[in-house]
């Protein structure tokens, strides 16, 4: 992606009210460049690591890749305020033993990041097979709030239920939480599944999510970051931007560009092509919300 | 005794009755008419299959998919024909559609059932 490319991206999605800036170029988000937006703060989105995925013409460093992922944020310069895993730490298994085994291994690679306030959500790989058993006893509560630096944070469950529904409950409490924000706070979402009809042939979408959008809708500043289609993605509902992140174990194709949704090879001219991390940063006010990508290693 | 006016509007309550009961009727008939002509495909569901994978169906002919699941629950979602169900262990679902338009379209398991649950799809061939 050239410097151009991605300010007409910025363009596009600002003139919807998504003001988001997305670059695809490695290292372009430097301490330098976040000093001349002068953010406030900034954190790093990573997102499904499916630790225990084995195949090597997918992933031959299906073992490495996480701890690579994490070396790099901490090479990033200057500290992320914090950092978040938006679900698929693991990949699934039947077996409720070696369930357990993955996301433990997953959180002691976790453990490596310098930063140690660290956000997990579950995946439907992590989740759906025990409604988020395994994953609360060793994270917590599979939904939450946070506030950090003027920001709401709503971290949504959108896979204990393996119907992929957030369920009446869920949106209860989020209705509740909501009720109590002035509409022009800004919201940040974070969630696995996209929270709209982005491809449901590909199971790319949750059952309910329009609910939360309705939800949503009448706040000025909604931001929604989410994971489980391993590509970044931008989209917008209303006023609403929708922000997918890359994968790090596998790449998946676009959406509805091949008849199966199945991952992509791995190309040893080109390793860990498909996979990354992501930075955004906040504006003071956190109106503004920028977001780079980062590779896994740099090319 | 009933005045003029009570008798004229029992006779069109009477009249209302005879229609309503002959539209219920017709209605009736034209339902047993359509599922007579409906054809019925059985399917079975498991982890990690859909048997059968490949489904041939008409355009505008109606069919009912009478899907059983064989071990835990299962989804059957085609976005494409605006159809879903949920699919569970001892009963038979019967997801009526009536194909729209032609084309190859795939449903899928939209309940994550298993570690092969992603690969668990299957195509519907819609032809004139």
């Amino acid at each position: 992606m050239t410097t151009s490319h991605a300010r007409r991206n910025f363009v596009k999605l600002a003139g919807l009210g998504g003001v988001v800036f997305a670059s695809g170029l490695p290292g372009w988000a430097t301490a330098a460049r976040r000093d001349a937006i002068a953010q406030d703060f900034y954190f790093v989105q990573l997102s499904d690591t499916h630790l225990g995925f084995n195949d090597p013409a997918i992933n031959p460093d299906a073992e490495g890749t996480l701890s690579k992922a994490v070396a790099a944020v901490n090479a990033l310069p200057g500290m992320p305020d914090f950092v978040v895993f938006t679900g698929d730490l693991t990949h699934s298994t039947d077996d409720p033993v070696e369930r357990r085994k993955r996301l433990t291994h997953f959180r002691d690679i976790a453990a490596g990041l310098k930063v140690k306030d660290v956000k997990f959500m579950p995946g439907e790989h992590d989740a759906s097979l025990d409604r988020g058993k395994a994953f609360s006893e060793l994270f917590g509560p599979t939904h939450y709030t946070f506030d950090h630096k003027g920001l709401h944070f709503i971290a949504l469950d959108n896979v204990s239920d393996p119907a992929a529904t957030i369920g009446d409950d869920q949106l209860q409490w989020l209705a509740a939480d909501l009720s109590k924000l002035d509409k022009r706070q800004p919201v940040v979402v974070l969630t696995h599944r996209p929270l709209f009809d982005l491809y449901p042939q590909w199971d790319w979408a949750t059952r309910d999510g329009q609910k939360a959008l309705d939800l949503l809708s009448p706040f000025e500043y909604v931001t929604v970051f989410y994971g489980h289609i391993h590509q970044e993605h931008h989209h917008m509902t209303g006023r609403i931007a929708h922000h997918s992140a890359k994968s790090l174990m596998f790449p998946l194709p676009p959406p509805g560009s091949m008849p199966k949704r199945r991952p992509l090879a791995w190309d040893a001219n080109a390793p860990y092509r498909g996979l990354g991390f992501r930075e955004i940063d906040v504006d003071q006010k956190g109106h503004h919300v920028t977001v780079a990508e980062y590779p896994v290693v740099k090319g | 005794m009933l005045s003029k006016n009570s008798k004229h509007g029992l006779l069109i309550a009477a009249a209302v009755c005879v229609a309503g009961m002959g539209a219920y009727t017709a209605s009736l008939f034209a339902d047993r008419a359509q599922h007579a002509q409906e054809r019925v495909i059985k399917m079975s569901v498991k982890r990690f299959e859909y048997s059968p994978r490949d489904v041939m169906l008409k355009k505008g002919v109606p069919v009912v998919l009478e899907i059983t699941s064989l071990d835990v629950p299962h989804g059957f979602n085609l976005p494409d024909l605006k159809v879903r169900a949920d699919i569970l262990p001892g009963q038979v679902t019967r997801v009526r559609l009536v194909p729209d338009r032609t084309g190859t379209f795939t449903f899928r398991c939209d309940v994550f059932c298993g570690t092969g649950h992603e690969e668990l799809d299957g195509l519907v061939t819609v032809t004139e």
